[in-house]
């Protein structure tokens, strides 16, 4: 272990599954960094994964991660640069396997993989209810039963200490299924400062810098209220920290890249997908972010310190998807004169005629959205009584993908039949898709044990 | 003391995304002092107002005096859930921005506590 060092570069180089692919690319060629993070992982990622693998069993992983290991890793090879990817998504043999070959095809050896399981419980459920593990909602409180038999995926968040473990062993690449999104970042730090997971302020402080980078760019003035100062959208910086031993750090970019980070951009990031800002509830610990201290430090320098953290809770969260039914939206666009109006003659129009051809569809079923007669700040900013045009969005919701489908067919008669300035069909049809339903639920972390396994190609 | 109509806008700044069948907003405000102005003036009761056809299931405040900044989470805003919605904001991006569009009432002496990069 390496505790003379004295500060770390960590940056992450995909905030989702589809992000950017350059940024690994430009974060590797455009100035230092020690550890790069990959965050491929959401509740929706985890089901598309999962029903990937039930058409092909060698899919169900982050398979961008691959084409990005064959186009950086000679550089991070040259540079000492470590990865650490929850890339494995549900399927980590397949994603090893992959990680494998697309080193051997670029001529790499010597490379260490490190591998992190344990956290897919999808064919535990039976074995688990019978330990008495409910998993009732946590946000509705309904019992699993209700949908246990439709569940596509069922992963526990799991923490930063198995991270540790194969970079401990000595690993390169360190390759995860479901490890919570600041577990990425608190690894690294834990594990080069040798921080004890008992040491709650430093933990809570390196969960506090993974969740500030876990969206890549929306830290370094991505989605930003002040976007006239934010210099070269197209160039952005992806965020790269300086994390010191004390477990303050700084949130910066590579200089010459565009983007602008401040105290307000950072705390913007900061404040994302938030809740009870005093616990910040993590598989690592309890942080609380009213104790955070931010100042500037620099120019797009900000130093972050002073967090304080509790110990973690004795369970992990669960993150469960099940089929729900199916869904199915069409557009057309409609222009004035009464354009509103025209739409909803056109909804009732679809809606009597896929009655006439045997799909009735109930009316709490049925959706309209019109956009652009003010949908997104309804009841906010005085909606347009005469929009000279219109984006309908017409749905339908229900249990039988074939009824929905009939909407599809449907759709482009209106053009001709129906009131006149309807246009913009060239999508095509459009097809009913499943609709996937999410089951938050937590495990006491006492039934679940990860595995590490770290080889060396 | 003179006042000033402006826009939220005007004064902070803000984040929103989804939290499972809601959204937060997060609110930063532009200065210490227009944050001590916010602490009395942005209720959960007025930002729920605000939201009144959006927010369904009622507002919750948290404070980060820390940072001049709030936390507000809206309830019930996303159409029935994030993956199973078919309404075009399915994870409550905009809502941010939606509440910087309201309109308050502040002391002018206020507006020269911001400073301007």
């Amino acid at each position: 272990m390496n505790t003379a060092k004295k500060m770390i570069r960590v940056a992450n180089a995909q905030g989702f599954w589809g992000d950017s692919l350059l940024g690994p690319k430009r974060l590797v060629e455009e100035g230092p960094v020690d550890y790069l993070t990959f965050d491929y992982l959401s509740e929706i990622t985890m089901s598309i994964m999962q029903k990937q693998r039930m058409r092909d069993p060698d899919s169900g992983y982050a398979r961008d991660f691959i084409k990005m290991l064959k186009m950086i890793m000679p550089q991070c090879r040259n540079k000492g640069i470590k990865l650490i990817a929850n890339a494995a998504g549900v399927n980590a043999p397949a994603c090893l396997a992959a990680t494998k070959q697309a080193l051997s095809e670029i001529g790499l050896s010597g490379v260490r993989i490190g591998i992190v399981e344990g956290d897919d419980i999808l064919d535990r459920l039976d074995s688990l209810a019978n330990e008495g593990e409910e998993l009732v909602n946590m946000d509705t409180g309904a019992a699993l039963a209700s949908v246990k038999d439709d569940v596509i995926s069922a992963n526990v968040y799991i923490g930063a200490a198995s991270i540790v473990e194969a970079l401990q062993q000595g690993a390169d690449i360190v390759i995860t299924g479901r490890a919570s999104d600041p577990s990425l970042a608190v690894a690294p730090l834990a594990y080069e400062f040798g921080w004890s997971f008992e040491d709650y302020d430093k933990i809570a402080a390196a969960t506090v810098l993974g969740h500030i980078i876990e969206c890549g760019p929306q830290c370094t003035g991505g989605n930003y209220t002040d976007w006239r100062n934010v210099k070269d959208f197209a160039h952005i910086g992806f965020p790269v920290v300086e994390a010191y031993e004390d477990g303050s750090f700084l949130v910066t970019k590579h200089d010459g890249t565009g983007g602008l980070i401040n105290v307000e951009s950072v705390t913007s990031q900061l404040l994302y997908e938030l809740g009870d800002p005093a616990r910040y509830l993590s598989p690592d610990c309890v942080a609380d972010f009213t104790t955070i201290q931010m100042e500037q430090d620099g120019a797009n320098r900000v130093k972050v310190h002073s967090v304080k953290g509790l110990p973690a809770t004795d369970s992990f969260k669960v993150s469960m998807s099940y089929a729900n039914g199916y869904k199915i939206l069409a557009t057309l666009c409609i222009s004035g004169p009464d354009a509103i109006e025209k739409a909803h003659i056109v909804s009732d129009m679809v809606f009597a005629r896929m009655k006439m051809l045997g799909a009735d569809i109930p009316e709490d079923d049925r959706f309209l959205e019109l956009f652009g007669s003010n949908v997104l700040y309804k009841g906010i900013v005085e909606s347009p009584d005469q929009p000279h045009e219109i984006l309908m969005r017409l749905g339908a919701k229900g249990k039988d993908a074939n009824k929905l489908n009939v909407m599809s067919s449907e759709i482009a008669p209106v053009l001709t039949s129906g009131p006149p300035g309807i246009t913009g069909f060239a999508a095509g049809r459009s097809r009913a898709s499943e609709v996937v339903g999410y089951w938050p639920a937590l495990i006491g972390k006492d039934k679940i044990k990860t595995t590490v396994k770290v080889e060396e190609v | 003391m003179a006042t000033k109509q402006v826009k939220l806008m005007d004064i902070a700044l803000a984040r929103s995304g989804d939290k499972g069948n809601g959204s937060n907003v997060g609110v930063i405000a532009r200065s210490p002092e227009i944050y001590a102005y916010l602490d009395k003036e942005l209720t959960a009761a007025r930002v729920a107002d605000h939201f009144s056809e959006i927010a369904l299931g009622g507002v919750t405040r948290y404070d980060l005096p820390n940072l001049n900044a709030f936390n507000f989470i809206l309830e019930e805003s996303l159409g029935g859930g994030g993956t199973e919605t078919l309404i075009t904001d399915a994870q409550g991006k905009v809502h941010g921005l939606a509440l910087l569009h309201m309109v308050v009432q502040i002391d002018e002496s206020l507006l020269s506590t911001i400073k301007h990069d």
